[in-house]
């Protein structure tokens, strides 16, 4: 009993270390490529001015890594190292939420140049308009929680 | 790294690394059950802040935009990313991966809007 129950919370603590590591490495990737720079953000955004397309490889090298480890990780195991199973997206179908969400989330994200992720790394920085902005996004998280309950 | 740091999640957890997704399903009136992976994602990511501000302050960068703006674009950007079930990271990175056609439209929509508002945004100011 006490040999199960001490290799269960030394896998519950290796489970949550390796989650802190994943979102470490996620945030120093932003860091290091540049997201964590709104005006970056916004010159690559805006096509108009001088266009910054260097954001785009960013992305593309990201899609490109995950793709070929998403691949390799399905088709070699049926459960991940500490779940039961994978939790996929299910759904298919392209509605209205799905538009109107990703509109509104792109007009946010070219009029202030920050994303959830980038705006966490930045409030963290100390970084005045970092910290507003996640505080923001909270607020418009809940709103959004509320109105789709009713 | 983003795009290791989201095969990492995926290998130990089996989730998709959005971070909206991630922050939001902490948050009421229905938060998920699962909180222990996503605090400590969440810890981890605001710890790289953290780092970044004491060996490299000029890698993050403050908003071009004035503070009001900037709160207006958080509620947006908080309001848009729950109702379109993802942002930058789950749709764009992790899902056109997957080959999603949902994240392959919310991602070309986003793009979309994103580049208007920052034109137009550039032009008023």
């Amino acid at each position: 009993m006490t040999v199960v129950a001490t290799r269960g919370r030394r896998h519950d603590a290796l489970s949550v270390v390796v989650a802190a590591v994943a979102g470490a490495l996620f945030g120093a990737g932003l860091i290091v490529s540049g997201m964590a720079q709104p005006a970056r953000v916004i010159g690559f955004l805006d096509v108009s001015r001088g266009w910054d397309p260097s954001l785009a490889f960013v992305m593309g090298g990201a899609v490109v890594i995950y793709a070929l480890a998403f691949r390799w990780i399905r088709r070699g195991r049926t459960a991940p190292w500490f779940d039961g199973r994978f939790h996929l997206p299910t759904r298919a179908d392209i509605d209205g939420s799905l538009l109107a969400g990703a509109a509104l989330f792109g007009i946010g994200w070219g009029l202030g140049g920050l994303c959830p992720g980038p705006g966490l790394v930045a409030a963290a920085s100390g970084a005045t308009t970092g910290m507003a902005f996640v505080a923001a996004m909270v607020v418009g998280m809940l709103l959004q929680h509320l109105s789709a309950r009713r | 790294m983003i795009g290791t740091a989201g095969a990492l999640l995926f290998l130990g957890h089996g989730r998709i690394a959005g971070i909206s997704g991630v922050l939001g399903s902490l948050l009421p009136p229905r938060p998920a059950p699962d909180r222990a992976w996503r605090l400590a994602f969440l810890g981890g990511l605001l710890a790289a802040g953290v780092g970044a501000a004491m060996i490299a302050p000029a890698a993050i960068g403050e908003s071009v935009r004035s503070l009001p703006i900037v709160i207006v674009a958080g509620v947006i950007v908080g309001f848009g990313t729950r109702l379109g079930s993802g942002c930058t990271s789950g749709h764009g990175v992790c899902g056109l991966s997957r080959m999603s056609i949902r994240s392959l439209v919310a991602v070309a929509t986003f793009m979309t809007t994103g580049a208007l508002t920052a034109w137009i945004a550039g032009a008023v100011s």
